[in-house]
């Protein structure tokens, strides 16, 4: 039934059939409510009237009732609507002059913030246009039980091709009837999914939230409490940097560093110590590495504590606990405010070489860049290709002069050169 | 306060014919000094053995050897000595509160109980209640990741141990059952253990037959027990009553809650904490049938909309079968009115919230002529008991839940203390009006006295005008501190003299708050002369202040400047 450019899309409204047999076909489909990216085309002014957000907190609301109707003129600051937050029933107005050319959300219904609730047209034969598509989404988007991602991952909402085999518990009431829990309800008016499509995967056959989520394309959240302390997932190590000296398994390039520095740190302890005011300095006792991290647009330096004392493999575990964490937000102050000497490595993002400039109370920063292969000429005159990365040091020359971080850099590269010192 | 004097001696029955209003006289055995008693002052003053021991709020001797003869009494055979002043049926939260006030006014005071001290309150209600409640509030605190974030704070993944849970509501049940139990004790009442039956007027049987006690006054305040509808079979595991629930022997999934009164409302309030969804089942067309209409809505929107609640309204759950043999707990539900079949829910429980039906059977109640109306005792404003001709039985009063005219605890004690107060000669007659209920949810929610509907309709029929003043939390900076600035305060008065009719709240903290306004009722006190009263900030109770503040009304403040007080 939707008419729309894209030769995927198939007649959802029966819910089910083709669309199983070609799961990562319809990946592109974005299941935000306004991704009908294509039908709403720039030329024909149609603007939409957004569910506002009238708190921070607010994530969906509730048309309480229209104060404008379909077909009337609306000028810009007017009110449309009465919308109810979780806190308060407040006025919206519309930014636009124009027409009020089709409601899509009506008096009592709720829509997540930032959905279209109304199509605002410039002139009156937009109106119909909009209208149209005002219907075609709403009704696209009701019958659509909308994409699944790429990996043909859980299709469990829906059932194979016709006809469709009988839930679990095959009861022996006659009429097959949808049992959807309350939250399973809710979701499913929220994402516009229609429950008579689905077949519940819960006990005795009935709809869980789960399914409405799996069927609307979003991940399943668990978000009730969990009866006895869970233990913490561990995911996947995030970081498969390029390649370094060498890269046992399971052990990064981060921790190959940390701990190569740290080992030279314990021979030249003046680069790990730090001027504290201008005047005096110390030598720090600890030698705690902070290791730059980038997240979500910010930067971070989690602190792997007395990296010189743990093995490597520990301090590779380490450090994923550490990422894991700043990922999460959930890095205490000590975790990344007690570092005596700084990592950075860009050399996943194939830089060669930069200079870092140095953070305040620290000795010395390392800046390592990405390990390339490059033509050497060795001391016969021979060429080789090796992999050469480079390493490039700021340092605090009040208390750290250039004689002593060359020979820190020494130290550092006979031991990156030698990898068989690291398992040290 | 009345000051006189009464000097009696043994036994006359001339003096007996005193209506008691005025006095009462315990007329002692010739050789024991005459008994004093003046009305205006402390019951310490009353000099109970020969050699003069002041009772003051000590333990008073035991025994009490004076027999006490009888005043007047018409029916049957009276005993002349009985062997206690007041004996109260049923140790609950009226019969306890009815037997403290009972022993600081100087009666003589038994208690019979059946099975456990405490009776629904404490073992199978309030208190194992209010610690889920307690720990429902915490849990929905810890995962509001949004409010917290608000706050600043993030707290990783909450979880709980349900026996943990379970632990906390019994051992609480117990310490305070134990408390009650050690009070009444220490104070010299006694409790004697068994069934009490009613056999004649003034005398009871407890337990096995060979056991008669006669007393003076009885108070019949055996309580009530969770109502089950027909059709509906409760097997206590996956079809259960709030008995059960506060057990917390599960967490089920989904649960469907027949009734969406306070009980039901609070037991939503804890499963949905826990992490199960909630379905409601209520007769009447809309949720929260009791509560202010407004209040309701409010509350609807706040503690149901948001959760994982829905409802079917206008339907009775005609049949409900517990889960067995691989099968669902299925509920029938059919139209309120029209009687046909709407629906058919599979759900893992069913919590049976319908109401709670008046313990009276067993009672003897026939023995005296008494005719229950649906298991309630008739009983008059002064907790009197009627029995079938209609007229009033002497010296049996019944309260609490067992008369069915306020089924809450705190007016079953109230009910109690105001029989005690009959008893030792002070008329007394509560003000049901005054008494305020609360509803432990969260927000809370609570009231006292008149709904707005309530209060236009005694509005229109006594022609007095009603006004309402409404003030919101987000107005208040405590409020707005905790981030919980949701809830609404509701004042209902007459403008014409100030008389508080009703107050409602719906907020943070609202069953504290609510005692502001049910003492000015109670003692009559008008707005214009609470309004001045200061309240301290940044507080809560500020919200009230508003409220009293913003009410408008045509009299002046009654009350006289008083004198300036040096600070």
């Amino acid at each position: 039934m939707a008419s729309s450019p894209s030769p995927f899309t198939l007649s959802f409204s029966s819910s089910v059939s083709s669309t199983s047999l070609l799961p990562c076909r319809r990946s592109f489909i974005l299941p935000i409510p306004r991704g009908r990216a294509t039908s709403f085309t720039v030329q024909s002014k149609i603007r939409e009237i957004f569910m506002p957000a009238l708190s921070s907190t607010m994530t969906e609301g509730k048309i309480v009732s229209w104060i404008k109707s379909e077909g009337e003129t609306l000028s810009k600051g007017e009110s449309v609507v009465v919308v109810e937050s979780d806190k308060a029933d407040m006025d919206v107005e519309t930014f636009y002059d124009g027409i009020l050319a089709a409601i899509v959300v009506p008096d009592g219904e709720t829509a997540p913030v930032g959905a279209p609730i109304a199509l605002l047209a410039e002139t009156e034969e937009e109106v119909a246009e909009a209208k149209a598509k005002a219907a075609k989404s709403s009704q696209s988007q009701s019958s659509a039980p909308p994409p699944q991602p790429a990996n043909p991952a859980p299709a469990i909402s829906q059932p194979s091709p016709p006809p469709p085999p009988p839930p679990s518990a095959a009861a022996s009431d006659g009429p097959k009837k949808t049992v959807a829990t309350p939250q399973a309800k809710k979701l499913a008016k929220q994402h516009k999914v229609d429950l008579a499509s689905l077949t519940g995967t819960g006990p005795f056959g009935r709809i869980t939230p789960a399914d409405v989520e799996t069927a609307a394309g979003i991940a399943p959240s668990k978000s009730s409490p969990a009866p006895a302390a869970p233990a913490p997932a561990s995911s996947a190590p995030p970081k498969a940097a390029a390649a370094g000296a060498v890269k046992p398994k399971g052990v990064t390039m981060t921790a190959i560093l940390a701990k190569a520095a740290a080992m030279a740190l314990v021979q030249h302890p003046v680069v790990n110590a730090s001027c504290k005011d201008g005047k005096n300095f110390a030598y720090n006792s600890n030698i705690n590495i902070a290791v730059a991290v980038a997240i979500n647009g910010g930067l971070i330096t989690p602190v792997l504590q007395d990296a010189d004392k743990l093995d490597l493999y520990l301090l590779s575990q380490k450090w994923k606990e550490l990422v894991n964490k700043a990922r999460g937000k959930q890095l205490q102050p000590n975790e990344y405010n007690s570092g005596t000497f700084t990592l950075s490595n860009l050399g996943m993002f194939g830089v060669d070489r930069f200079d870092a400039i140095l953070p305040p109370g620290q000795g010395a920063i390392m800046a390592v860049g990405a390990s390339k292969p490059t033509v050497e000429a060795d001391a016969t005159g021979f060429f080789k290709v090796k992999n050469k990365m480079l390493v490039n040091v700021t340092a605090d020359h009040r208390i750290i002069y250039g004689a002593d971080l060359a020979a820190f850099l020494q130290t550092f590269s006979k031991i990156i050169e030698n990898p068989d010192s690291l398992t040290l | 306060m009345q000051s006189t004097l009464s000097l009696s001696f043994s036994p006359s029955s001339s003096a007996a014919a005193v209506s008691r209003s005025n006095t009462t006289r315990f007329s002692l055995n010739t050789s024991t000094p005459l008994n004093l008693r003046f009305c205006g002052l402390r019951p310490q003053a009353l000099a109970f053995n020969a050699s003069g021991n002041h009772r003051s709020s000590q333990l008073p001797s035991r025994p009490r050897s004076q027999a006490i003869s009888a005043a007047l009494s018409a029916n049957g055979s009276p005993p002349k000595s009985f062997d206690y002043d007041l004996l109260i049926i049923g140790a609950g939260v009226g019969g306890h509160g009815a037997a403290l006030h009972a022993v600081e006014k100087g009666l003589k005071t038994a208690i019979v109980e059946g099975d456990v001290v405490g009776g629904t309150c404490v073992n199978r209600g309030c208190v194992p209640s209010k610690a889920l409640l307690a720990v429902a509030g915490r849990m929905r605190e810890l995962q509001n990741d949004h409010h917290l974030k608000s706050l600043g704070l993030q707290v990783s993944a909450a979880g709980y141990d349900r026996q943990g849970v379970a632990d906390h509501a019994i051992n609480l049940a117990s310490k305070i059952r134990n408390n009650l139990t050690n009070s009444m004790k220490a104070l010299g009442v006694d409790i004697l253990t068994g069934f009490g039956k009613i056999l004649g007027p003034q005398k009871v049987q407890i337990g096995s037959s060979d056991k008669i006690v006669t007393a003076k006054d009885i108070i019949i305040a055996t309580g009530s027990v969770p109502f089950v509808p027909k059709g509906i079979e409760v097997d206590g595991k996956t079809v259960i009553t709030s008995d059960h629930a506060l057990k917390l022997e599960f967490v089920p999934d989904w649960i469907a809650i027949v009734g969406s009164g306070y009980i039901g409302l609070e037991f939503s309030d804890v499963y949905t904490a826990l992490g199960s969804e909630v379905t409601f089942v209520e007769a009447l067309d809309q949720l929260m049938p009791g509560f202010d209409p407004e209040i309701g809505k409010l509350a609807q929107r706040v503690l149901i909309n948001p959760r994982n609640i829905d409802y079917h309204t206008g339907v009775f759950a005609s049949k409900i079968t517990p889960a067995r043999d691989g099968k669902p707990v299925t509920i029938e539900l059919i139209d309120a009115k029209t009687k046909e079949p709407k629906d058919t829910l599979e759900v893992d429980a069913a919590l049976i919230a319908t109401g709670r039906a008046p313990f009276t059977q067993g009672l003897g109640l026939e023995n005296i002529d008494v005719v229950t109306q649906r298991g309630f005792v008739p009983v008059d404003e002064r907790m009197r008991v009627i029995d079938s001709n209609g007229k009033l039985v002497p010296h049996l009063f019944c309260i609490g839940d067992a008369n069915g005219k306020m089924m809450l605890a705190h007016a079953a004690s109230a009910q109690g203390i105001s029989v005690v107060e009959q008893v030792t000669g002070r008329d007394h007659v509560l003000n049901h009006l005054s008494v305020p209920a609360a509803c432990f949810t969260h927000p809370e929610i609570s009231m006292v006295g008149l709904t707005e509907p309530q209060a236009r309709e005694k509005g229109e029929k006594e022609g007095f005008e009603v006004s309402v003043a409404k003030t919101s939390f987000k107005a208040n900076t405590k409020a707005l501190a905790e981030n919980e600035g949701e809830g609404l305060a509701k004042l209902i008065y007459r403008p014409d003299n100030g008389e508080i009719l009703g107050v409602h709240i719906f907020g943070l903290h609202a069953a504290d708050l609510i005692h502001e306004a049910s003492n000015a009722i109670a003692l009559g006190t008008r707005i214009q002369d609470i309004k001045l009263a200061v309240h301290a900030h940044p507080t809560l109770s500020e919200v009230l202040d508003e409220l009293f503040k913003s009410a408008k009304v045509k009299a002046h403040a009654s009350i006289p400047v008083s004198e300036p007080v040096a600070v």
